[in-house]
This record gives C-alpha cells, structure tokens and sequence, in this order.
C-alpha cells in the first residue's frame, strides 16, 4: 500500500535530466519567501559584521569578541549549560522514548499527549511554573519545611541547578520525539528474535535495540543542543547572573546598549558556533542519520571516517561492555530468584521501566499545572500554597489595555501568519512528497533550516532587513517573521500526511472524469483536511507563543502576549502573570488536543 | 509425560488478551524429526501458539514441555529454540556473519568454533561468501535462508518458523518451500512452521494441525486431512469441495443413508456421532465427482443443469446447478474427447460412496 505511490514516483523520474519546471511552480513562493526573509537576512547578518559602512573589511567586532575574556567565557558557558542540557535531556528523555516506542497502541496515543503538551506549551509559561514551584517561597520549599526536611528555604533556582531544571525541562520533549520518530522504526520483532536465539533482556537491548535507535539519539542530541546554545528565557529567568548564555548577551547589546553590528558580531558567532556543530556531527555521525529519521543508514553507504571508526571500535566495547554488565547483573538476580519453569515470570525490568518514565513524564508536564491555582490567590505576590480564591489576578489583565492589546495583537498575527504559512507551506509540500526531483535533499534543508538554527539569529538578521525598510514595530513585520518559522514545520506535517495519500485515489478520479482541480476538491482536501487542519493549528501555536522574534521585531509600540509577559516578568514578577499564563496554558493546550486529534484522524483515515 | 520421544509436548495452553481468546487450551504433540504445520486463517491462534512455545508471551493456563523440560514459564533465552520471523528479523546494523554468530556469541563459544560454524552452515544453506554483506544487501530469498542458518547453527531441538516465505513471490516461494523440505530431511531437523497457505502446508507438511477461532479444529496427517474431514471448516478451509445439505435417514454398521438435496438418496461411510433424521452435510471433492455418460452409473448420482464448463489447463471444471440452486463442480483431467455442453443441458454427476465425507453441521441451522 505504501511502497506504490512510492513505486509510481520513481517511475515518474524516468526521464531523468529533463526537470519540468512548471511542476516545480508550486515550491516558487516559499524558495522566494525564505530567501527574502530567511537567506538573505543572515547573509546580510555575516556582511555586515565583518564589513564597516563603507563596505571596507573590517574585524573590529570579532577583535572585541575576543579581547574581552567575557564574551569567551560567555560562550564558555553557553557550551557548558549546552552540554549539560544535552545530556540529561537524552539520558533521562532515553526510557521515556524507549517505553512509547514498545508500548502498545493506545497506551502510546495516550502517554504521547503528556510529551507533546510541554512540547508545545510555551517556554515563558513553563519556566514561570519552575517560578512557583522551585521560589523561595515556591511549593516545593513549603513542601520540605512542611515536612521536616529543611528548616529555612533552600536556594533552589537563580543558580546552576535552576537553569538546568528549566532548560531540560524545556528541551526534553523535543529529544524524546526526535528519538521517538527513530525508535518507532526499529522492528520490535528484532528483539524478539534476539531472544529467541539466546539473549537476555539486557544483551538483547544492548547489542541490538540501543545500536538501531543510537541516529535517533544522536539526531536528537544535536537538535537539542543547537537550541539550547541559542537560549535566553530560561537561564535569564531561573539563572544566578553567572549563568549568562550567548544568547543574552545579544539581547543586552541590542536593546541596552543600542550596539548593534556588535550584537550581530554576536549573533554570527553563534551562528559559527551552529555550523561548526553542524560540522562535527556530519563527521561523527553523518547528517544523513537526520533526514533519515529511523531509516538505518546503510553501513557500506557510510563514509568511513577516522573519527568514526575509532567511535564504531570504542562504541563496540562499550556495548559489549554494558552487555557482559547486564549479564552479570541477571545472573545475580537470578541467583536470588532463578526464572522457574512452572510459575510465570516478573516483568521486572519492564516495571522499572514504567516507573522512570512515570517519573520523567510528571517532571514534563505536573509543573504547567501549578501556575492555574495560583492565579486564584488573593496574596499579593507569589508564594505557595495559594490563598482564599479571587479573581482579581483575571480582572487585572483583561483590564489591562496594554495585555489586552498585546493579546489581540498575538491573535491576529498568529492567525495572519499561520495562514500565510499555509498558503506558501501546503503547495511546496505537495511538490516535495509527489515529484521527482534533484537535489530535493538541499532544497528540503533549506525549508528546514529556519528551525535549526537559533532562532535568535533569525530575530537579529530580520531586525536589520526590516529596519532598512520600517517594518520594525509593525504587525505586517512580526507575521512575516513568524512565517519564516512556522512555514517549516507546516511543510513538514503536510508531507508526513502525503507520504500516507494513495496517489491512486487521485488516479481514480481522474479516470472518473473529474479535472485536477475537482479532483483536488472532492478527493484530495477532504482526505487531508484533518492533517491540514493539525498543520495549521501548529503553525498558530508556534506564532502565538514565539517570543524571540517577537522580541527583536515589534518594537516598543506593538508587543504581543509573550513579550509583555517577557518584560513584565524581567522587572517584577506580579502575580498577574500567573492569570496570563493560565490563560495561555489553557488555551494552547486545547488547541494541540484539537491539532493531534485531528492529526491522528487523518492517519485513520489514511489507513 | 517426560517421554523422550517427544519434542514437543503443549497440554492446554490457553492465552486471552482481555476478552478475547487468543488460544483455548490447545493440546499438541510433536516427534523429533518432525515437520508439524499450524494451518488456520488469520486471528486463528497459530501465531500466538509458536510466541507461546518460543516463550515470547506468557500463557494464563497449560504447560509447554520442550524436549523432555518443563519450559511454560522458562524464558525465551533459555529455551534453546530456534526461530525464524515472518520478515526475517535479520539485524539491519550486523553483517551476515555477525547475525550468524550472534547466537553462539551469546552462548559464549569461541570465535574460532563461531567461525567454522558459521563457514558450516552458509554451506548447508549455499551462500558461502556473502559473510561481509549486510542484510539489505541481499534478495528476499537470501535473507530468508540467513535467517534460517541463523537458526539452524546452534542445532537447537525444534525450529519454530512464523510464515517465513509470507513475504517472497509465488514462484521462489515455492523453490524454497523444497528447500526448507530438503534441509528438513537432510539435517533432521523438528520444524514447527505457522502458514495461512494451505497448499504451502499440504506441500511441506508430516502432520498439520489445522486451526481456527483459537481452538485447534483438527491435528491430522495432509492426506488425512484432505480426505478425511472432521467438520465442515476442515473440509471448506483445505481444497476445493462441494458441501450439500442432508437429513441421515438410516445407519448400518458399514453405510450410513442421507437424503440429499431434493430428496436424492446419497450413501456414505459410516461416522461417528450421527442418529437418525440428524440434519448434516456431506461433502465430495470437485475431483471425486465425474460426469456419468448414458446410463453409466455410481454409488451416488446427482442430476443437475450445467451452467459453466472451464478450460484450467491440465485440469476441466464443470459446473452446474442441482435444482434446489446449489452449485456442484466437477474436476476432470482435460482431454479432447471431453463431452461438449452448451448451458443449461442436463447433466448426472456420479461419485463413490467411499469418497464421500459426513460432516456434522455446526452451530444452529434450519431444519431441513
């Protein structure tokens, strides 16, 4: 079912060299669109960083970078807080990815909402929940002198540990789906016949299922790691002022200190530091193990680099190694309690699994629930656990004229943009999934790389083009920024919906006697509306709760909601914003429901 | 019940997912050397009886012994098993030679004897020479055999085979479906394979045992089951067959007489479990029934209109309406002094006695 449309394409590029252009037509808006806004923005960004006004090279900015021990010692920690996020978002994301991925049908349409909902909740909302949870006088420091356990409050957040609760609490989703897409390819019947000729649970996880999901890991430690370096909210909100990121020191040269070819300086740094990652990942792992989300990368198709044949020799013993350590570790249980022929065995390692994934998945999504009672509570500032019940903190923000504003404004450029989005998105994915063409694969990552690469370095690049022609400020300004990310992922669903659309259906109809376009009408929309509509939705969510561009692009005069949010929180954290992310909490949440279930629908309808 | 004549003994295995019976207490004995086939639709139980037996899932009730062993509970790395997927299961990230030694690897033999065994049986499955490639380098029927040799190199006492050719065209299909045979018998090897193609199990088969619903409808050799029906499943799922309604009218020792369609009288053997004025079927092969000429006659006769006369090359088939409207066909040898018919000629169709089957009706069903 699935391999004819497939089948049918590669027949179609039977004449190979003859590109009919006209058929590409439809990718002719979104090439155009990113190149204008996205392409040519960054180029701009790298010009004028390294030339002066009157074009002549100048290495001023980058000489300043690199006098100052601070900015090193900035990217210092930039990596380190990177790294570290990196790490514990695989690791701990790892069981949580392992257990969707073997988990039965329902229970992983189930549990899978409780990773896509921190997915998509926004970052300013999650990490003001880590406000009320981990603040002096949070829930948590309430909990533990409650219980005994501490006298006064332990310091918690404003230091290192805080920005890596919020950032891997930030990130986390992001690895588990990127393992997840891979994880969810790797035949469960391999494992089964490991067993069957002779492994143990652990040998047959070890030797077989962790080599098979390790692109999953690696692409997923690079996507993590890429946003993390570019991330501000997070470490400013939750950090100590030694946990300054790169990112921060963009926005403080911006907006404080007005200097902004040094801030692009900055910003091409960090876009260096993206490529160079970029780099070191194509030579370890092979960039292809991204594109090809689950499809195992042929061995002999791999270029054999030293660097990866030392990491194949050195991967190999490790595996070996946690295999024999397994091994012996259920030798030892099986000395306590040896596996009987005649009563049914423990899933035990099963059950720890749930467990850890349990867990994990509380971290994910318990800490957003926080914030909806206490914007009930009538205390004047936050601190747990709330008090009495008002709607006081509700009153103030709708009446509010610059929150209302902020929050009309979010809607009509979220709408305007997801729209936009669609319109220049749904036709360049129909061209991507249906027709044959070459260097599909650079135009794809084109299409792709707004959203891997930090978005702060989009923020500043479209400050500088839109400042040239006034659309700094400007709601027109803030939707085509919002576009430029959003148009991505909507490619993405569309093509993922396509990938599942029997061409032949189409084939039918037009052997029935309708036109391409009837056909279309009647056929093709009705069939995909349900991926169509999830697509849109998603595209709505990220503009409705971006704030990165927001930040750079509307200015003083036109905020939106995220950004007041932003501003207000920077200054003072008022127990309003808790209303405001109640709202926005409540809101997206029932928006992504909406998008998954209609996402789901179409791939039943699809079959 | 440790008898060692035995390779396999399974006694009222049961398996349930919620409310649905996936397997209910299914009894089956197996012989070394043995090739036993688990025949029956899909969602009949058969692929959860090997998972059973391999130990992959964990029955509710029942008792598996493997070679001697108490082994329900045991798990699967301990049972010695071998087994080959549906879609091979060869490890995408292994080459050949690595999936092949895999099992020893885990049986913690040498890498010199793992290199000589696996040399050994890339013989015995005639793809010396392909050590160094990975499984997606190789054709269906390569990856099968690896699969096999996979199994077959730790000598395991019974190769369980879950529809191992399901994914391979008719025609290496049936190649391998000999060569499988030919390493059956050459190597003594106990095979217990799982197939929905009844032919593929008529072909490979010392015993089938053939299932439905998640019961076992019937454990018998290939030519018991082709013609010695026990219910009306067995005879509609294998070959082709005519099933006719009939009342038993009286039984004698040897002969039972049915009052067929229109009241035709119709003999049969005798059968267990049959009374008087009992509602049945009985049920003929298509190849069993001949066209009787002139005044020819048969133990049984039924008349009937000719609607269709087909050419299938080696083989002519004719059929035609009984004048209740059910359809009977008859399979003859083609040759070209066949009778010629036009449709709707009248025509008497003539079977033995001893070739005809009686079935019990099961389930509730209109007196007749």
């Amino acid at each position: 079912m699935n391999s004819t449309p497939k089948a049918s394409s590669r027949a179609g590029s039977g004449a190979r060299g003859r590109v009919d252009w006209r058929s590409l037509g439809p990718l002719a808006p979104v090439v155009v669109f990113l190149g204008i806004l996205f392409v040519f923005p960054v180029a701009q960004l790298l010009w004028l960083s390294l030339f002066n006004d009157q074009g002549a090279f100048t290495s001023v900015h980058y000489e300043r970078l690199f006098d100052s021990a601070v900015y090193v010692k900035v990217l210092g920690i930039t990596f380190r807080i990177a790294a570290w996020t990196t790490l514990l978002c695989v690791v701990a994301g790892y069981p949580v990815a392992y257990l969707l991925a073997t988990a039965r049908v329902h229970t992983r349409n189930m549990l899978i909402l409780w990773v896509l909902m921190p997915f998509w909740t926004s970052f300013l909302v999650r990490t003001f929940a880590w406000m009320v949870l981990l603040g002096r006088r949070g829930a948590i420091n309430e909990w533990l002198q409650a219980l005994g356990i501490t006298d006064a409050p332990v310091k918690l957040i404003y230091n290192f540990a805080g920005v890596m609760i919020g950032m891997v609490h930030a990130l986390m989703p992001l690895a588990i789906v990127t393992m997840l897409a891979v994880m969810r390819n790797i035949d469960q019947n391999l494992s089964l016949a490991a067993s069957s000729l002779g492994a143990r649970g652990g040998q047959s996880f070890w030797r077989v299922y962790f080599p098979l999901s390790l692109p999953g890991v690696a692409s997923s430690a690079l996507l993590v790691f890429i946003v993390a370096i570019g991330f501000f909210i997070t470490p400013a909100l939750l950090g100590s002022g030694r946990e300054i990121m790169i990112a921060q020191v963009i926005i403080e040269q911006m907006e404080e200190l007005l200097n902004w070819s040094f801030s692009g300086a900055v910003a091409v740094l960090l876009l260096g530091t993206t490529l160079v990652v970029f780099f070191v990942y194509d030579r370890l792992f092979g960039l292809s193990t991204m594109s090809a989300t689950g499809g195992i990368v042929d061995e002999a198709e791999r270029r054999p680099g030293l660097i990866s044949r030392f990491g194949a020799y050195v991967g190999g013993r490790l595996i070996t190694l946690m295999g024999w350590i397994c091994d012996r570790f259920s030798d030892a249980v099986e000395m306590l309690r040896a596996p009987r022929p005649e009563r049914p065995r423990a899933t035990l390692s099963r059950k720890v699994l749930w467990a850890t994934g349990m867990l994990v998945l509380a971290y994910l999504v318990a800490p957003s629930f926080f914030v909806i009672p206490m914007s009930f509570s009538e205390a004047a500032f936050i601190k747990w656990p709330p008090e009495g019940f008002t709607l006081q903190n509700y009153e103030m923000f709708l009446g509010d004229p610059i929150y209302v504003g902020a929050m009309i404004r979010s809607f009509v450029v979220a709408l305007t943009s997801a729209g936009l989005a669609m319109l220049l998105g749904v036709p360049a994915a129909f061209v991507m999934a249906r027709r044959p063409m070459r260097g599909k694969g650079v135009v794809f990552a084109c299409i792709l790389a707004p959203v891997i690469i930090p978005h702060i370095i989009i923020a500043v690049a479209l400050f500088y083009a839109f400042a040239q022609v006034g659309l700094v400020g400007t709601t027109i300004g803030l939707v085509l920024g919002h576009t430029v990310i959003s148009v991505p992922f909507v490619v993405v669903t569309i093509m993922a919906v396509l990938k599942n659309y029997d061409t032949r259906l189409d084939q039918a109809a037009w052997s029935l006697g309708a036109s391409k376009l009837r056909t279309l009408r009647h056929v093709t929309f009705p069939l995909i509306l349900p991926g169509l509509i999830a697509a849109f939705l998603f595209a709505f969510v990220i503009s409705l709760d971006e704030l990165t561009i927001a930040l750079f692009v509307s200015g003083g005069q036109t905020p939106t909601l995220p950004k007041q949010m932003w501003v207000d929180a920077i200054f003072k954290l008022n127990p309003m914003v808790t209303a405001v992310s109640t709202v926005v909490l409540v809101f997206v949440t029932s928006l992504i429901l909406v998008a998954e279930f209609a996402r789901r629908r179409s791939e039943k309808v699809m079959g | 019940m440790t008898d060692p004549s035995y390779k396999l003994r399974i006694l009222g295995l049961r398996k349930t997912y919620g409310p649905v019976v996936a397997l209910a207490g299914a009894d089956v004995d197996m012989h070394e050397g043995e090739f036993l086939t688990l025949l029956g639709p899909s969602g009949s139980g058969k692929t959860t009886m090997l998972m059973l037996i391999a130990g992959l899932i964990q029955p509710e009730h029942g008792e598996v012994w493997i070679d001697g062993r108490l082994s329900t509970y045991m798990p699967p790395h301990k049972r010695d098993l071998g087994m080959v997927f549906q879609n091979y299961a060869l490890f995408p990230h292994m080459t050949v030679y690595e999936n092949i030694a895999f099992p020893l690897r885990m049986r913690k033999v040498s890498e010199a004897a793992i290199r000589d065994e696996v040399r050994r049986v890339l013989d015995v499955v005639q793809l010396a020479g392909i050590e160094a490639r990975h499984p997606r380098q190789l054709s269906g029927g390569q990856q099968q055999r690896i699969a096999l040799a996979r199994c077959m190199v730790y000598r395991p006492p019974i190769i369980l085979m879950d529809e191992p050719l399901g994914a391979l065209d008719k025609k290496l299909r049936e190649q391998l479906q000999l060569e499988i045979r030919r390493l059956h018998r050459d190597q003594g090897i106990t095979v217990l394979y799982v197939t929905h193609d009844q032919e593929e199990a008529l072909v490979m088969s010392d015993r089938i045992c053939l299932m439905d619903k998640g019961e076992i409808v019937q454990l018998d050799t290939p030519d018991g089951l082709y013609f010695r029906p026990e219910s009306v499943f067995a005879a509609d799922f294998l070959g082709e067959s005519n099933l006719l309604d009939a009342t038993v009218r009286r039984i004698e020792a040897e002969v039972v007489h049915l009052e067929g369609p229109g009241g035709v009288p119709i003999e049969a053997p005798a059968r267990d479990g049959l009374s008087e004025g009992m509602a049945v079927k009985f049920m003929i092969r298509p190849e069993s029934v001949r066209l009787l000429e002139g005044t020819e006659s048969a133990d049984n006769t039924l008349e009937a209109a000719l609607q269709d006369v087909i050419l299938v090359g080696q083989v002519t088939k004719h059929y035609a309406l009984l004048a209740g409207g059910t359809e009977v066909s008859a399979t003859s040898l083609t040759h070209h002094r066949l009778p010629r018919f036009t449709q709707g000629d009248p025509v008497r169709f003539g079977f033995d006695r001893q070739s005809t089957v009686v079935l019990p009706v099961s389930g509730p069903t209109p007196a007749a």
